[in-house]
């Protein structure tokens, strides 16, 4: 027996129910924009209820605490909402097509602005590394490809951008784009292919596969934009309540002098200091912007600020630990040192010239 | 009956999968045989570069992320 199924195809015009999604998101816009207006007035109310000196260093924390989370999490929910449409329009299949065969140089260019667009799981890691290198994308290149990814994503951009400001967003954009460019670079240049895992260089690998494409219509994405809304801030929210946690712990009871003194920038062995306990900390990007946000409200020095940040989220052991599959320890290796250098540079260029 | 091969991991996306493709047989009628492959160079073998995958009859159809529900019925249905 035949089911019967309908199938709206995108060559159809536009059917009523899309004007009603679009319109139901346009009224979600002005809501999110509402309650964002509210903020400030909110938790100031929250904490004018509790019995709190507002004037204290609970009262501080508490304030900032209360205040940080709505905001965080509305960011978070609009910004990963837009990235998840865009990301509709990119796969790594789409992507592994475009790299193929580059030049370095410009593939590692090409390779990290993809890494940003490209929606990319960490499950996913091993997978897409044997998919790019056995479909001919030089191993440089993916490696751009590999750091751009989790590094600068949108939910550290947005996050930076709203609880920071866009001059600190757009700088991460640019040093994380540029760590991942020269850093996949250099590591193709050395020519380290032989230091891949044996089984890897054995594969046969089936060679690029052509996936037909699954046409997506606006509601199609926009449905994936909320699906990644529930997924990411599903998974993230955690890490957002323990990092604002943090957070207003620095902001209400950390003396200013004293970050000053461990992360201004007169102290220089900070930056290096910074990204060493930076590698084995793991939190996502939610969940160390607003550590970030406090660190730099209390007089941190914006480079090793940063250097932190990104060494947490670029040098993460359980993303080093999935790569250990199909890269040997000496190539981990270089990959931290070559990293981790580029951090360090972020860092005290950073350092310099907002001094 | 249709060969269904679902390729990932482990992780919960392709358990997902899993579930999602034998509920749509299921649903449809439809007899289908499902592996789930985890080794990453059987999983390499059939050039996708996310995962998870599907694949039906030795042609691999989708890969990354979820896939629509009406999508894996064509798919299982072609």
């Amino acid at each position: 027996m035949r089911a019967e199924t309908v199938t709206i195809r995108s060559d159809q015009p536009r059917p009523p129910a899309t004007w009603t999604w679009l319109g139901s998101l346009g009224m979600a816009l002005v809501l999110w924009g509402l309650v964002y207006s509210q903020l400030i007035p909110a938790s100031e109310w929250v904490v004018a209820q509790l019995p709190v000196d507002r004037a204290s260093h609970l009262g501080e924390a508490l304030a900032f605490f209360f205040y940080d989370t709505p905001k965080v999490i509305l960011l978070l929910t609009l910004i990963v909402f837009a990235m998840g449409v865009v990301r509709s329009y990119f796969s790594p299949e789409k992507t592994r097509a475009l790299l193929a065969g580059r030049r370095e140089g410009l593939g590692n260019i090409s390779a990290a602005g993809l890494g940003v667009l490209t929606p990319f799981c960490s499950c996913s890691a091993v997978p897409l590394f044997i998919g790019f290198v056995s479909a001919g994308v030089p191993l440089g290149v993916t490696f751009s490809f590999l750091i751009a990814a989790p590094m600068v994503n949108e939910v550290a951009l947005g996050l930076l951008f709203g609880l920071v400001g866009w001059k600190v967003a757009v700088t991460y954009l640019g040093f994380g784009l540029a760590v991942a460019i020269v850093a996949g670079w250099v590591i193709g240049r050395l020519n380290l292919e032989d230091w891949l895992q044996d089984w890897v260089k054995d594969i046969h690998a089936g060679g690029a596969t052509v996936i037909p494409d699954e046409r997506l219509t606006l509601v199609d994405r926009i449905r994936l934009g909320i699906e990644a809304v529930k997924d990411i801030v599903g998974r993230v929210w955690i890490w957002i309540i323990a990092g604002i946690a943090a957070g207003a712990l620095i902001h209400g009871y950390v003396p200013a002098d004293l970050m000053v003194r461990i992360m201004g920038a007169d102290a220089w062995w900070s930056v290096p200091a910074a990204v060493l306990i930076g590698i084995p900390m793991y939190t996502n990007a939610a969940g160390v912007i607003p550590i970030v946000e406090a660190l730099l409200g209390k007089g941190a020095a914006l480079g090793t600020t940063l250097a932190f940040m990104m060494s947490v989220i670029a040098l993460s052991l359980p993303e080093m630990i999935i790569l250990r599959k199909v890269l040997t320890l000496r190539l981990i290796a270089v990959f931290v040192g070559v990293v981790g250098a580029g951090i360090l540079a972020v860092g005290f260029l950073f350092n310099m010239l907002f001094h | 009956m249709k060969d269904v091969k679902v390729l990932g991991p482990g992780c919960r996306r392709c358990e997902a999968v899993e579930t999602m493709v034998k509920d749509a047989a299921v649903k449809l009628g439809i007899d289908v045989k499902v592996e789930k492959i985890t080794d990453y160079a059987e999983i390499a073998k059939f050039g996708i570069a996310s995962t998870p995958g599907i694949v039906v009859d030795g042609k691999v159809v989708h890969a990354g992320g979820l896939p629509r529900a009406d999508s894996l019925e064509t798919w299982l249905q072609a």
